[in-house]
This record gives C-alpha cells, structure tokens and sequence, in this order.
C-alpha cells in the first residue's frame, strides 16, 4: 500500500529519491573515474602506436600544442634512445557527414608514416571507406613527401585517389592531413630549434 | 546564414525521425490522423525547445562549472518531466478541448526520445554548420531544438496523410498496422535520403 | 503463475519489441550489426533488472501522485550508472550506442514495466520480469541486428561472408523500417503458427 499523496510526503520522497540517486552516483563516479581516464588515454595512445615510427618513450606525457593558421593541434613526439623520431599530430576537417577527426603520424624526414581516423559520422559503404579496415585509400599516404605528393584530390590536380562517390569526405580528408603537415612543420621547426639551444 | 543552414540540416537532412529514429514511438501511435499528428507536433515543439534552452543553461552554468557531468541524465530528465507537468497544468487550464484531444499523448512526451535526445546533442557534439567542427551557443542551441521539432512534425504530419490512404488499401492480413506503416515509413526515409549533401 | 513462465512470457506472448511496440527507438538506431543489437539489449537488460529490483522494493514508501517521477529517477541513476561502467569497461561499444544509451531511460518498456509491474509485485517477481522482458528484447534487436548486418555488410558479428559489400540500404535509415517491418510479419507468422 502506497504511502498517502499529502504535500509533505510527496515533497520528503522527491528530496530523499534524489537524494540517494545522487549519492549514489556520485560514488560510482569516483570508482569509474580511473579506468575510464585509462581507457581513454589507451584509445589515444593505440592511435599514435599505429601511426608512429618505433619510439620507446611516452608521446602522451610529453604532448605539446603547435599554432597554425590560428588553430591549435595536439602533437606527440615519438622518440627513440632521446632523438625525435616522429610526430604524431591530431587534426580535424568537416567531412559530408560532420567532423572527421584523424591522428596523422609523421616521420622526422618529413614522410607520412601512417594515418588513423579517431572519429567521423561519413556515410556506411561510401564515406567511411577512409578507415583502414575498409579500403586502401588511407594506405596511399603511406611513405609519401608531402613536398612532392601533392595532399589534394586527382580532381583538383593533385595526387590523391579519392574514394569512389565520396569526393567530398576525400576533399575533407585530404584538408585534414594538409592542416596536420602545416603544423608538423611548424614543430620541426620549433624541435630543431630547441636542439640547436642545448647543444 | 548559418540558421538556415541549421534548418534545413535538421528538418531535412538529419530528419530527427526518419533519419536519427528519435520520436518512433508517437510517430507510430499518434500518426494515424492528421489533426493529432499537428496538435502533437505543436506540443512537442514547445516543449523541445523551453527544454533545450533549460538544460543548456543547466550543462554549462551548473554541471560543468561543478564537475558533475555525469549527473546529466538524471537532470536532464528531471528537467523534461517537470516542463511536461507544467505543459499539462497550463494546457487545461487554457485550451481544455485541446487537452483532451491529446489525452495520454501529452504526458508520454516525457518519454519521447526526440526531446531528450536533442537535449542531449546539443551539448555533445559538435557541428559544422558551413564552417569549423564547433559546439553550438545558446541561440544556435534553440533554433536547433525548434528546427528539429519542426523536422519531427513535417514527418509526423507526412506519414500522419500516408496511413490515412493505407486505411483505404487493399493490404495483406499480415501486413495490416504496424508492419505496412513502418515499410511505409522506411519509403518515407529512402525519399528523405534525397536530401543528403544538401547542407 | 510459474517463476519459468515469468521469464518466457517477455520472450513471446509479451515480447516488447513485436507485441508490446515499445523501445522502437533504439529497436531501429541500435540495429546496424549483431553485436550492437545485442550489446543493446544487455545494457537495457541491466537497467531493467536493477530498477525493476528496486522500484519493487521501495514501491510502497512512494506516494502514489509522485511515483512516476520517482520511477524516473531510480531508472535516470542506472543508466547513469551504467554509462559510467560502460565508458571505463567497454569503450569501443559505448561510442557505437553513443546517444542511445543515456536515452535508455525515456524507453518506454524499464518505465513501462516499473509501473506495470514491479511496483506491484515482489522483489523476486519483478527480477525474474526484467529478465525475461530483457531477454525477449535483446533476442529481437540481435536478430534484427544480424538480418541487417547479414543484408547490409555481407558479415555476421563481423566476420565477413563474401568479398565487398551487401544492400547498403540496410545499415542505413530506410533499411531499419523496412527489415523490422518484414521481421514483424515473420513473427506474427509464428505466433500464429505456434499457438
């Protein structure tokens, strides 16, 4: 039998459901926090293993920040024995279906050594070919100077195949790497510099 | 500019109903009449929209600056259930035929996965409405909510006109009710599909 | 009634997906291969039994005029706890379910059979309830979710049959309707059959 509906138990059991709920939660909140940070930072960290060269330090830890062209890109260093290896650089376009999120890794020679894709929304069988579990088309960036391939689709005079029927998520891709090797640039620049003032 | 683009993104292009499947259950219920499809429509407008607005100034006056994001469901919820109480109060108080003519419809809007859904989009993602992935302000927020709602109606109202004509067809025993009208719904949404590209 | 017949009613005569229509939401939005229908289905199962455990336990300390707030919030705290589970335990599908997760507390079967059921029967009952609802719903989306994978992708819980793809249309908005339209007609078929 229910409790009868007067203005003070409605009010006391509102306030004391919400109460507990909150507590509740609250507590499970703390217990989660850790294991959910790790996850993420394991999601991020897969992503740049992937598109690195060997490196044997923590390219999490020591990530740092690049402005280009009024935007700021997350960069993390691969490092092998203390020398730069690599960088491996987050960066970002708008895709046909919303934001395409890629972590492209780079050579200390200026090479791409591999692309991964964080995130995007592109359309199932067409745009979400840029993944690499569903076609070659990220491969082609493998081993390419972006000095002599050009990051821009065939369709606009420049190297990259594009996906069949998907022109537009290619067009965005493309956009994302050239914003990334903007800033990887930039950063060479910014590690040669640091390299010159220790020795 | 960009609220147009906002507009046609979610009336057609994300159509909430046909394309992101928020709102399915009165679609299916409530549909089989224009007049309850609208008089729906119109409550459900009101309430996404005063509800978007609220639990935006909730997530980011509230949750965040007190680092209690994971509190989100619960308030948001909470938020929804007390503006539908509210919608009920005023309703029968000023348009009682109206109230009525809704009945359970009015309260089950609490649970329509369309207003807690847009709720939810609104501080999760972000956009790119004809620019750079960003999350949305507050009046971008809105016309949103409302744009999406209008989205919610124009299908309801589409299919509300369909189901009217199934009526009168000639339909196989297995197929009478529900499974014509969500094969029907699925041609509405190939239909809707059209307008992919548009922003 | 049996404490077996408990579970099974929620498999077919009470199946929510094809009997009762509720939960079509994430019925259609989950429903792109067999593993997210069936991770789904899990996820709700949880909530179903958590909150069908409690709201039976705390059922007559309720008001009646506040009760269905009150089932709200018990339901909004498991799916909240959940989401916290799901983030730090299963990342990868959390992001695929993405916003249906947090939307499993406006589905309408936990509400439903909240108020339906475990606020009116004892703790056992209402536990054995929620699983047997949640197993009638996960069977639903994981057949569905595999019909479409099966149509769509050509694979099935992700190990590809043939080379290249399927009927696109099937991972995307229109297939859902049309295959759980058709699915419908299967089940109802069998219903008839069986009884």
């Amino acid at each position: 039998m229910a409790k009868s509906s007067t203005l003070k138990n409605m009010v006391v059991t509102l306030f004391a459901v919400t109460l507990i709920a909150s507590a509740l939660l609250g507590g499970v909140y703390a217990l989660t926090k850790g294991p959910i940070d790790l996850a993420m930072a394991a999601k991020t960290n897969n992503a740049i293993a992937s598109v690195s060269p060997e490196f044997d330090n923590d390219p999490s830890a020591e990530m740092f920040m690049v402005e280009s062209a009024g935007k700021s890109y997350k960069v993390y260093p691969a490092k092998m024995g203390g020398n730069a290896a690599g960088f491996a650089i987050e960066t970002y376009a708008s895709g046909f279906g919303g934001r395409i999120a890629l972590m492209v890794g780079f050579n200390v020679d200026g090479t791409i050594k591999g692309i991964s894709v964080l995130s995007h929304t592109e359309t199932p069988g067409l745009g979400d070919k840029i993944e690499p579990s569903k076609s070659s088309f990220s491969a082609q960036f493998e081993g390419k100077d972006p000095q002599n391939f050009k990051l821009v689709v065939k369709k606009d005079g420049g190297d990259v195949d594009a996906i069949t029927a998907s022109t537009i998520t290619s067009r965005a891709y493309c956009d994302a790497v050239t914003l990334a090797w903007e800033a990887f640039k930039l950063c060479s620049n910014q590690k040669s510099e640091e390299e010159k003032a220790n020795e | 500019m960009e609220y147009i683009l906002i507009i046609i993104s979610a009336v057609f292009v994300n159509n909430i109903l046909l394309s992101q499947f928020l709102g399915v259950c009165p679609f299916l219920g409530v549909s089989n009449k224009v007049s309850t499809a609208a008089g729906m429509s119109g409550a459900v407008t009101f309430v996404m929209a005063v509800a978007t607005l609220v639990t935006y100034l909730l997530q980011y006056y509230v949750l965040v600056p007190l680092g209690i994001e994971f509190m989100q469901t619960v308030t948001f919820i909470v938020v929804i259930a007390s503006l539908v109480q509210m919608v009920e109060i005023i309703m029968k108080k000023i348009s009682p035929a109206l109230y009525q003519a809704l009945g359970i419809f009015l309260p089950l809007i609490t649970t329509n996965c369309a207003v807690l859904g847009v709720a939810i989009l609104v501080v999760s993602k972000e956009f790119t409405f004809g620019g750079d992935p960003h999350m949305l302000n507050m009046a971008q927020a809105v016309v949103f909510a409302i744009a999406n709602a209008l989205g919610f109606g124009l299908a309801m109202i589409l299919f509300a006109g369909l189901r009217e004509q199934l009526e009168l067809a000639n339909v196989p025993k297995e197929f009478k009710g529900t499974p014509i009208a969500l094969i029907t719904a699925g041609i509405l949404a190939l239909a809707f599909m059209g307008f992919a590209g548009l922003v | 009634m049996s404490k077996l017949s408990l579970i099974t009613r929620g498999i077919l005569k009470e199946n929510p997906i094809f009997v009762l229509f509720l939960g079509m939401c994430p019925t259609l939005g989950t429903t792109t291969s067999a593993i997210n229908g069936l991770g789904m289905g899990l996820a709700t199962t949880f909530v179903l039994i958590m909150s069908n455990i409690v709201i039976s336990s705390i059922a007559g300390l309720i008001p009646s005029k506040v009760r269905i707030p009150s089932y709200i919030v018990v339901i909004a705290a498991f799916v909240t706890i959940l989401q916290l589970l799901m983030q730090a335990y299963t990342p990868g599908l959390y992001e695929t379910l993405g916003l249906f997760i947090p939307l499993i507390v406006v589905n309408c079967i936990v509400l439903g059979r909240a108020e339906a059921f475990a606020s009116k029967n004892n703790i056992t009952d209402s536990a054995l309830d929620g699983i047997g609802i949640g197993l009638g719903f996960t069977l639903g989306l994981t057949v569905l979710g595999a019909v479409r994978e099966l149509l769509g992708s050509a694979s099935l819980f992700g190990i590809k049959l043939i080379d290249g793809d399927g009927m696109l249309v099937f991972v995307l908005a229109p297939g859902a309707f049309i295959a759980l339209g058709y699915l419908l007609v299967l089940f109802n078929k069998l219903k008839t059959r069986i009884s």
